[in-house]
């Protein structure tokens, strides 16, 4: 990277992701470019049309080279020239789940998180649940004020005690009630009332056995693919 | 509450209507108020063109800040680890006791107020407390009624 020129626009460079050469435009995001490879990395405080808020820090990667790496949360982080970019190595699994278990133990009954922790295979959480309603992920904040353009929920407060609210906590003028930020949520909406609803980590269909061929027998799946059922997908569609 | 707007305006105008001092004028408009109103915050984001939201948490962020009215005496009382060491915490319940009131809130008449703040800075003359910006080192709950004086020592 000695060599710095000065890119014009639309140059792409290129960078290494999980071990191979790929060009991307200096104007993206890591986490775009990653996706534009077709490499799936779970996020949740990103969304396509919001500016990016890096707070969920699931999309994190490993970047460096040898003992020198670290982990960067790709949604925030300039393609660069020369990056070595990891997606899927033992530090960034292990991290990734410790995060959403944190993110599960505030919010058992979301169900986006749940599905998460299926799929990234979260097997316990060692955390007590504290039930709360919101993860501060910023989504709502700024589908306010970004794409709806109404700036009437923000932030208040500070550590702990943070919290979305209205201005002075009151019913405002600014909001039309247009209902994007419960759109948007990843939180409100619930999981499903399973056989294990009280608990605080479902893990979806994984750690199930399939409860629902003693209720419904054949009929009523519509979880194509149910993972924990004997049946392939192709057999249900028949 | 009544907000008489030509004060703020000249507050606003002090820092030529810009967004980004929206803390000092709120620091302004404490120093006026003793707390910030909320009619004066509604115009604060007006003037300055800023979602009123944005200007509740600022206002909220900091512990400068407050969004209660404030008595007109206020009591620190110092929680810091010296202070706590040679017993604050009594000194604390003392004052409560005798005001009738918790940390963080105001007396009814709006004569005191009282809250706790986790150092000051004087830790050697602990355990300390502020009287309005007075300081009052080696306190003991004996003499918190001295402190107060002998008004609130009736009730």
């Amino acid at each position: 990277m000695s060599k710095k020129v000065e890119k014009s626009r639309g140059e792409m460079i290129s960078f290494m992701l999980n071990g191979a050469e790929v060009q991307a435009d200096p104007k993206w995001s890591l986490l775009e470019a990653i996706q534009f490879y077709g490499i799936s990395i779970p996020t949740l405080c990103h969304d396509e049309g919001l500016t990016p808020y890096g707070v969920c820090r699931m999309c994190v990667v490993e970047v460096g080279n040898g003992n020198r790496t670290k982990l960067v949360a790709s949604c925030m982080h300039p393609v660069t020239g020369g990056l070595n970019v990891r997606t899927h190595t033992s530090r960034v699994i292990k991290t990734r789940k410790m995060i959403l278990e944190l993110l599960i133990a505030r919010c058992p009954s979301s169900k986006k998180l749940q599905d998460m922790a299926a799929m990234l295979e979260l097997k316990e959480v060692r955390f007590d649940p504290l039930n709360d309603d919101c993860i501060l992920c910023g989504l709502c904040v700024r589908m306010c004020e970004e794409q709806m353009v109404a700036k009437a929920i923000g932030y208040a407060g500070r550590g702990m005690d943070r919290y979305i609210t209205t201005p002075f906590d009151m019913t405002s003028d600014e909001c039309r009630k247009c209902g994007a930020c419960m759109f948007i949520c990843p939180v409100c909406e619930l999981r499903c009332q399973g056989p294990q609803a009280e608990t605080t980590l479902c893990s979806g269909c994984i750690n199930t056995e399939p409860v629902c061929a003693s209720i419904y027998g054949e009929a009523m799946c519509f979880m194509v693919p149910c993972l924990s059922c004997i049946k392939k997908p192709e057999d249900v569609k028949a | 509450m009544k907000i008489d707007e030509s004060k703020l305006d000249s507050i606003i105008k002090k820092y030529n209507n810009e967004q980004g001092s929206l803390i000092s004028i709120l620091q302004d408009i404490q120093v006026e108020y003793k707390y910030l109103p909320r009619e004066a915050m509604d115009h604060v984001a007006k003037s300055l063109q800023i979602p009123r939201v944005q200007v509740f948490g600022v206002a909220t962020f900091f512990k400068a800040f407050s969004l209660k009215p404030k008595g007109k005496q206020q009591i620190h009382v110092c929680m810091g680890t010296a202070c706590h060491v040679r017993g604050s915490k009594m000194v604390l319940e003392e004052l409560e006791r005798k005001l009738g009131i918790k940390a963080g809130d105001t007396t009814q008449d709006n004569e005191y107020t009282l809250e706790t703040v986790n150092c000051v800075g004087a830790c050697a003359l602990g355990p300390v407390v502020v009287k309005n910006e007075e300081y009052r080192g080696q306190m003991t709950p004996i003499k918190v009624e001295s402190l107060l004086g002998t008004k609130i020592a009736k009730r």
